[in-house]
């Protein structure tokens, strides 16, 4: 029901009032603010952690290796733990497994920083010898040629797929596949270009067959990382996974199984779990103190209307004499209080998202924030929950504006 | 046109009630113009506003035109209000933040008449009472006389039967009483019902009949002895 006449009536009310609208306004938009721009860096916060861990599969687990802690079937501690393809495969065979890789380290550490030359340019570059899974694992994506292949593997063919920032500076055309590179002191033929989503450092990268490295630097079975996915496994089934892998190798090369020293394994599925934990609390918590701050603001809303009624006593006593229906003066003030909520909130909404598009353009994007904004859904809900909010401001004080007796509210004094 | 048959009115006042009206009889014609005197705390605004309808009473009858006036809710008395009554006041109540066309307007507002028209309606109501070029102003620009001449505009824009008036001179010098007083003359021409409750002699000899309040209780005067 629109009234031109009562929002005239209301207006006027409101611009005579002009400190209390202002300061009860400021209260409700500052509250909205605050929401709309807590929800916003939230989200920023969960969009940058959420994109660096695009870089590597959330499914994975990595097993690294060490020296043991424990004493074991006589073998003494401090002994090192060196893995082999025949760990590789074993661990093909695990439940739930889909794909496995090794990683040889040419260096023996783990960079493998190699030099790299075509004809005239000389770079070193990351150098990873690895199984044909290892696309899955860091989640590789080819923009050219193809991956390494079983094939590949097979032949200990010096094959190596380049990253795209490898194949800019090598190569003056797009067209590599096909040409040749040295890699240390082998030359290997380019079969793929790929690019990575976590970062400068992946596309810099160089693959290689894993047999070829071991072949060629003396390597024989030798594997110095494990990572595998574990498809669509639950926490709880992952955690099971991990301890059967620990039984496993502990019994191929007779370590405690518990031994952490030993062998490390770094658990994805687990962190992102986590970490999907965290920003949900984080969210939930920002609508905990959301609603705090409108539930204030509504206190402080109806406070203010209160007030103004007890000071409006007699305006309402003589409205009331003049024939106002108590449906009139319990709508005026509710009609008031939704206004001043609502269209204080809005102001409070709309500040916020701009505050959110300049920090968008003040941050950039980096691996702990990204994005800040809100959806259109979030801001429409606030929009909505902000009229109730207001028509709930209003109620208290529609129900003594009601109750004011005209005879007491116009009793000459005198 | 108000008739009251035996009415009683106690205020609770802590634990012990107050009697403020005892039995009061009252027949009052339509278009008569009549007086209610009596001291300071005798209850002649509690009889005016009993008669508005402002408040209730506790016992006896109350019948305005023919309609019995007795434990109305909110809704039904602000409707027989509005039909009905005008009221003028001692001090005027006008809303201060409104200009005097807006202030004689506002009883059309809550009868649903659009802005615009109630307006013009308004300012004819002004031009009655002399004041059509002070439409725009503010009532603190205002002098006390042509404040109380906009509450009367504002009394009669309803188109009411009876005009209660609570001491509308009580805050006036002679003079602008005189002025006042021929104003709500003229209204009583008009075939208006008009009360008004005063304390001071030379307004009561204005009206026609003079009804004496004495402790809550109306004194028999020689006029209604001889009648
Ligand atoms: N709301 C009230 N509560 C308690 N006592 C009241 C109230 N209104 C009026 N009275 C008392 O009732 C008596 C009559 O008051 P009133 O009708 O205002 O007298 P008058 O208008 O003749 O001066 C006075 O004693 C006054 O103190
Ligand atoms: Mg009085």
């Amino acid at each position: 029901m629109f009234n031109i006449d009562r929002w005239r009536e209301i207006l006027d009310t409101l611009w005579h009032n002009k400190l209390r609208s202002v300061l009860t306004a400021f209260a409700m938009a500052w509250g909205i603010f605050m929401l709309v721009f807590l929800l916003g860096m939230g989200n920023g916060l969960s969009n940058g952690v959420q994109a660096s861990f695009a870089d590597d599969a959330t499914n994975s687990l990595w097993v690294f290796t060490g020296t043991t802690s424990v004493a074991h079937q006589g073998m003494p501690i401090g002994r090192r733990i060196k893995l082999s393809n025949q760990d590789v495969t074993d661990t093909r065979n695990l439940p739930m497994v889909d794909h496995v890789t090794g990683r040889f380290s040419i260096q023996d550490n783990f960079t493998s920083e190699l030099k790299v030359s075509v004809g005239k340019k000389v770079s070193s570059f990351d150098v990873r010898a690895v199984h044909p899974d290892h696309l899955y694992l860091e989640r590789t994506i080819m923009v050219a040629g193809r991956f390494l292949s079983d094939v590949d593997l097979k032949q200990r063919a010096k094959v190596a797929v380049i990253g795209i920032d490898v194949a800019k500076f090598l190569f003056d055309d797009s067209d590599v596949i096909g040409r040749w590179l040295t890699i240390g002191t082998g030359v290997y033929q380019v079969v793929g270009v790929f690019t990575d989503g976590g970062g400068e450092g992946e596309r810099a990268k160089i693959y290689i067959p894993i047999s070829t490295a071991q072949a060629a630097y003396n390597g024989a079975d030798r594997v110095h990382m494990l990572l595998f996915t574990v498809g669509d496994a639950t926490v709880e089934q992952t955690a099971a996974i991990e301890q059967r892998l620990r039984a496993n190798l502990g019994a191929a090369h007779k370590f405690a199984p518990q031994d952490k020293q030993a062998v490390r394994i770094r658990n994805n599925v687990e962190q992102s779990q986590s970490i999907r934990r965290i920003f949900e609390m984080l969210s939930q918590f920002v609508w905990i103190m959301a609603a705090g701050t409108i539930l204030a603001g509504v206190v402080g809303v109806s406070n203010i209307m209160m007030i103004a009624v007890r000071e409006r006593t007699k305006e309402i006593g003589i409205r009331k004499a003049l024939g106002a229906h108590p449906r009139h003066i319990v709508g005026s003030v509710v009609q008031e209080a939704v206004t001043l909520t609502a269209g204080a909130g809005y102001i409070g909404l709309c500040a916020g998202v701009g505050a959110l598009k300049l920090l968008a353009v003040f941050v950039p994007k980096n691996e702990m924030f990204a994005d800040p904004s809100i959806d259109l859904r979030v801001a429409l809900t606030a929009t909505l929950v902000l009229v109730i909010a207001g028509a709930l401001a209003g109620l208290f004080p529609a129900r003594a504006a009601a109750r004011v007796n005209p005879i007491a509210a116009l009793r000459d004094e005198g | 046109m108000l008739r009251l048959s035996k009415v009683n009115k106690y205020y609770r006042v802590g634990t012990h009630s107050l009697h403020v009206l005892r039995d009061i009889d009252l027949d009052i014609a339509e278009g008569e113009m009549v007086a209610i005197m009596g001291a300071s705390g005798s209850g002649k605004s509690t009889l005016l506003n009993i008669l508005g309808i402002l408040d209730g009473y506790d016992g006896g009858e109350y019948w305005l035109d023919g309609t019995l006036i007795k434990d109305l809710t909110e809704a039904k008395a602000a409707h027989y209000r509005s039909r009905f009554i005008g009221f003028v006041f001692q001090s005027f109540n006008l809303l201060p933040y409104k200009t005097a066309v807006e202030n004689v307007a506002l009883p059309l507002y809550y009868q649903g008449i659009p802005r615009r028209k109630r307006n013009a309606i308004a300012l004819t109501y002004l031009d009655q009472v002399g004041l059509r070029d002070w439409a725009e102003h503010r009532p603190a620009e205002m002098s006390g006389g042509q404040k109380q001449r906009v509450a009367i505009a504002r009394a009669l824009i309803s188109k009411p039967r009876v005009i209660l008036a609570d001491e509308p001179t009580g805050a006036l010098d002679s003079e602008t009483s005189q002025q006042i007083m021929a104003l709500l003359g003229e209204i009583h021409g008009r075939g208006i019902t008009v009360v008004v409750v005063t304390h001071e002699q030379e307004v009561a000899e204005k009206t026609q009949r003079v009804i004496r309040l004495r402790d809550g209780k109306v004194v028999p005067s020689l006029h209604q002895a001889a009648s």
